[in-house]
């Protein structure tokens, strides 16, 4: 079952440059889709398309069912420096006019989940890297979304904390029922938490290659290390190359 | 130790200084009319002090008064510039040709229109002007400043726009508000001296109208006791507006954020 489509999406800047399309793809409910590709193939934009933070130039984005709620995670932790993670934690639900008491209730939950029970009243300055990235994610999860659209959220932070965020977000996102959009430039990254990665190309971005990867449900370190994983990094990394000579 | 000797070290100078400008007077005979001694101008601040606290009291409350009506006028302003580019467009120029022209310039006519009869009506307006730009200015700025990401993430949750304004764009303007703020309370007080400088009337009784009439009459022990405490209110109105700042910002900001060492 489609959550979404788009269908002849392309965008053109106001200065004149073509960034996307024409793209067409269609997302199922529950699917974790990795859009890949190098810096400048419009995978953000195709992301802010379909968050409707940006309009496209031709084309449109179909909800079956009508706009799911949805959640956006920035590349960077986007936090509110005067606010402490609770505060933060719960923005999506205070612009939503739900009652404070549910919203300190359910951003409460959303920070233990995210393993940061205890630093609800600490201000993002006096957080880590890793840390402030988790408020940012206990906000999207406060929200209770359908669609969870991130965009390299995980790309500034260092190898170690990066691998236990794509852990926790593979857990979150099964847990949630949630259907994922996750841009990234990382063939490893994409290989470990998609259950599909669409492969894109630059100037215009345009999809090169669609590969359904079923992952196991639960990984871990070992996965990291399995025959699986690496044929399926392996797999991806050639539809890569080959999209990159294509557009060359 | 660190804090103490910050202290100390200024309050050891200035007493020096006192000492050494006593002492000098005195053995150089100078004319109580040129250089009066600290201990002549004590003397004079005691012996006017009704008179010298009702003038300070005068500019006080004119220089609080222009003070608090610049900050609501500058950030009410700036809240209708971000709201509406035509507005602010139409209006911006203006308000930087009242920020160019000299108030001393503007002063005579100011006290024409509202007359000799309300010169303290005349005295705010002028001190108002004068603190009234930095608070626009560097308000518009900050209100302008507010991360896009933010701004797109209120967005998606269906923020209006007064969300956005008043749970992000002005938290996020507050440290370049209370920036101009320092400034502001500075340029009031200098702006409520100048126009009592021109309004040169016995009607305004200021500090500075005290200045000018001890000076007429070279008592000059007087003027330097009205001098002094125009500097202790500009000391007193800086440190207050200092520690406002720390008070708002020191969780966050990291201007106000001591560093861990």
């Amino acid at each position: 079952m489609d959550l979404l489509s788009l269908s002849g999406i392309t965008k053109i800047f106001g200065n004149g440059v073509a960034a996307l399309g024409p793209m067409d793809l269609s997302i199922a409910q529950g699917e974790f889709v990795s859009l890949l590709g190098p810096s400048g193939c419009g995978k953000s934009t195709a992301l802010r398309i379909i968050a409707q933070l940006l309009s496209p130039s031709a084309g449109h984005v179909n909800f079956a069912h009508g706009r799911p709620e949805t959640s956006f995670v920035f590349q960077e932790p986007t936090l509110m420096p005067w606010a402490d993670a609770l505060t933060n934690t719960r923005l999506p639900l205070e612009l939503l006019h739900k009652p404070r008491r549910d919203a300190d209730d359910a951003a409460m939950r959303a920070l233990a989940r995210v393993g940061l029970a205890g630093f609800e009243h600490a201000f993002p300055r006096e957080l880590s890297g890793g840390m402030k990235m988790r408020v940012s994610l206990a906000r999207a999860l406060a929200a209770q979304p359908k669609l969870l659209l991130m965009d390299e959220p995980f790309a500034a932070l260092d190898e170690m904390t990066r691998q236990s965020l794509n852990d926790d977000i593979i857990k979150l996102a099964h847990e949630d029922h949630l259907t994922v959009i996750f841009v990234t430039h990382s063939v490893f990254e994409s290989a470990y938490l998609s259950s599909r990665v669409v492969v894109m190309s630059p100037r215009p971005g345009r999809i090169t290659a669609d590969l359904s990867l079923n992952p196991p449900p639960n990984r871990d370190a070992d996965y990291r290390m399995s025959a699986h994983y690496s044929d399926n990094a392996k797999q991806i990394s050639a539809a890569l190359r080959d999209g990159m000579e294509r557009a060359a | 130790m660190d804090r103490a000797f910050r202290i100390l070290i200024p309050i050891a100078l200035g007493i020096a200084v006192l000492i050494a400008w006593e002492v000098l007077v005195r053995a150089l005979n100078i004319a109580p009319f040129v250089l009066p001694a600290p201990s002549a101008i004590w003397a004079a601040f005691i012996g006017d002090f009704a008179s010298l606290m009702a003038s300070l009291w005068t500019t006080l409350s004119i220089t609080l008064e222009a003070f608090v009506l610049a900050v609501i006028g500058g950030v009410a302003l700036a809240v209708l510039f971000s709201q509406s580019r035509l507005i602010e467009t139409a209006l911006y120029p203006y308000a930087v040709v009242l920020q160019v022209t000299p108030v001393v310039a503007i002063a005579p006519l100011i006290l024409i229109w509202v007359g000799y009869e309300h010169i303290n009506t005349a005295l705010l307006i002028l001190a108002w002007l004068v603190a009234f730009f930095p608070i626009l200015s560097n308000t518009t700025l900050g209100l302008r400043s507010a991360d896009h990401n933010l701004i797109d993430l209120f967005r998606l949750y269906g923020a209006s726009r007064w969300q956005i304004l008043t749970k992000l764009q002005f938290p996020g303007a507050l440290p370049y508000i209370l920036g101009a703020m320092k400034v502001s309370g500075g340029l009031a007080l200098i702006g409520a001296v100048v126009a009592e400088f021109v309004a040169g009337s016995g009607t305004a009784t200021g500090l500075a109208w005290r200045i000018v009439e001890a000076g007429n009459r070279l008592q000059i022990a007087k003027m330097f006791a009205a001098l002094g405490l125009l500097s202790v209110l500009g000391i007193a109105l800086f440190f207050a507006l200092t520690w406002l700042e720390w008070a708002l910002l020191h969780r966050w900001h990291d201007s106000a954020v001591k560093k861990q060492v």
